[in-house]
């Protein structure tokens, strides 16, 4: 029996990766994440069958009531959440997810240590006790053990202060203070130097009490200072590290799935944690200690004024589309605030229907998330092949007739190209300046996050229309609607 | 000792195998692969498991087991459900 439930391990780890395979391609992605789900449900069934085999060889309590209680709650939460939630709300899940995912690896590290410590009487031989069950080894159990609740209990709390941020429970501003940086380091030397106290003598229950508490706290520490539009590093890196936590659990619990998959889930969050950091042209360390959009912010925002930006009104913007015979849509976290994903949408199948080329250009860190504005323009039905990355688009700018961006700013800054001494020099952004004629759907003049001047608003090709974002689009969509009633008259 | 070998080259293997699978997913599905790998990380959910089974005789241990499962599960119901419901939106024109 035991066998079988290797087996089925086997097989679920296959599953996982044929899953994390099928979803390099969008056509094969769905298909991808049902195999990875049955990858789960075989993972379950071979841990309930070694539950029943190990158990009738010592005990005859298997703890299923517990187990299932806990399925149940989970399904419970999850599946209702899973279905309720806006597309505009996925950062905030996923962030949520993330946290669950540390919070669960800390749990299993503690009732691992706690199960030994109950075994071993007076809590004096902990050692021997984890020797059975953990690595081999005892002091590599109760390191894994301490690792599996460091990093779970960090991604717990900062992935909830992610998610208040990202919810705007919590301010999305950094939240600075004078020596954080100093504050944080210390926590740091002093959790990493429990952690070799505790693997050295893990009879010391009252150190890894106290950790759990410090490793608490430290999740608060390192992510109140990372701005709302930072986010997307964030999220990816707790993403990481709640892989990271699973496969420290699979260390100490002696369960090769959890390491494997645990590694993959790992992997993913780095990749990501990479793109993003690239995409915005800094380093993780300086995303991570800057508070970027604080200080620097307030030094850039004294800039030099450009001169004056021209408006326009959504009925003369339209006769400028209507001639139009090829519009870029440049989507950015405005486009997610203002719900206008659908709106959008309507017109760019009206600029359609009028003979009008349309593309939707994705900067990778545009919104909260890696790749947001694509599952929003999903969402409002738009072909996925119209969605352009930024490296795609940007030889092509030059061509195009109208770039409409929506609620970005930092990413079509043209100043990350020319100026030198801006804090965002060295961006990679999208070329709009570049088309012809540039819209800038905007509810005002204010800076963008980073309260940086941008330049783009003062070229001679580029046109605010100033209002809510998804009124615009609807007002622009109306005026197409009339022409066609007029034509049809 | 020579177990804990054992599961570090697994691991190092794996942590390669994941970097190879991953930089393959273009970017337009990074949402679904970060909501899916919530699911996937739910992983956690079968140690959980085998620790509500032996944790007997420890009601704080159970206990900790117990409310792993839930969270581990919470991200495995929720995580696969809410992805397949993005990837269902990803559509080219003409398609259903």
């Amino acid at each position: 029996m035991a066998a079988w439930a290797t087996l089925l391990f086997v097989a679920a780890g296959i599953c996982f990766i044929l899953g994390l395979k099928l979803l390099a391609k969008t056509h094969t992605a769905r298909r991808g994440n049902l195999v990875s789900a049955l990858g789960m449900l075989l993972a379950v069934a071979g841990t309930f069958l070694e539950i029943v085999y190990e158990g009738t060889k010592t005990h005859h309590d298997y703890g299923f009531t517990w187990i299932i209680l806990g399925l149940i709650a989970g399904a419970a939460v999850g599946i209702p959440f899973a279905r309720l939630v806006k597309m505009t709300g996925m950062p905030e899940m996923v962030a949520l997810f993330n946290g669950f995912g540390g919070i669960a690896s800390l749990l299993v590290g503690w009732s691992q240590l706690h199960t030994a410590v109950a075994a071993s009487g007076d809590g004096t031989d902990v050692l021997s006790e984890l020797s059975h069950t953990g690595s081999g080894s005892g002091y590599m159990a109760a390191a894994a053990i301490f690792l599996a609740m460091l990093i779970g209990g960090v991604t717990f709390t900062g992935s909830l202060v992610a998610f208040g941020k990202l919810s705007g429970r919590l301010t999305s501003k950094p939240v600075l203070y004078h020596g954080q940086n100093l504050i944080n380091g210390v926590v740091v030397a002093a959790i990493l130097a429990a952690g070799v106290f505790f693997g050295l003598d893990p009879d010391a229950y009252w150190v890894f009490l106290v950790s759990v508490l410090v490793s608490l706290f430290l999740g608060v520490a390192v992510v109140i200072p990372i701005g709302g539009a930072d986010m997307p590093v964030v999220i990816s890196l707790l993403n990481a590290y709640s892989g990271l936590a699973a496969c420290a659990a699979g260390f100490a619990v002696d369960n090769k799935l959890l390491i494997v998959t645990g590694a993959l889930v790992g992997a993913s969050g780095i990749i990501l944690t990479r793109i993003m950091c690239k995409a915005m042209n800094r380093s993780l360390a300086n995303v991570l200690f800057s508070g970027f959009g604080a200080g620097e912010g307030k030094a850039a925002a004294k800039g030099e004024a450009q001169g004056e930006a021209k408006s326009m009104t959504p009925e003369d913007a339209y006769f400028i589309l209507e001639a139009a015979r090829s519009v870029v849509f440049i989507p950015g976290y405005g486009m997610a605030v203002a719900q206008a994903q659908h709106a959008v949408r309507e017109l760019a199948q009206n600029l359609e229907a009028n003979d009008c080329e349309v593309k939707f250009a994705i900067h990778p860190v545009a919104g909260r998330m890696p790749g947001h504005m694509n599952v929003l323009l999903a969402e409002a039905n738009v072909s996925y092949d119209q969605l352009i990355e930024m490296d795609d688009i940007n030889p092509q700018m030059e061509m195009v007739d109208v770039a409409v961006v929506i609620g970005a700013n930092d990413v079509v800054n043209p100043a990350a190209r020319t100026e030198k001494d801006s804090p965002i020099y060295g961006m990679p952004i999208i070329d709009a300046d570049k088309a012809r004629t540039v819209f800038v759907l905007k509810r005002s003049m204010a800076s963008g996050f980073a309260g940086i001047p941008n330049p783009l608003f003062f070229l001679d090709n580029t046109y605010m229309i100033f209002g809510d974002a998804k009124k615009t689009l609807e007002a622009l969509v109306a005026e197409f609607k009339d022409a066609l009633q007029d034509a049809a008259v | 000792m020579n177990q804990f070998q054992d599961y570090a080259f697994l691991f190092v293997l794996a942590m390669f195998l994941g970097l190879e699978l991953i930089s393959k997913v273009p970017s337009q599905l990074h949402t679904p692969l970060m909501s899916g790998s919530n699911a996937i990380s739910g992983i956690t959910l079968i140690g959980a498991m085998s620790l509500a089974s032996v944790s007997h005789g420890s009601p704080l241990a159970l206990f900790l087991a117990g409310f792993g499962v839930a969270f581990a599960a919470i991200n495995v119901f929720g995580g696969y459900v809410v992805t397949d419901r993005m990837l269902e939106m990803f559509k080219k024109k003409g398609e259903k």
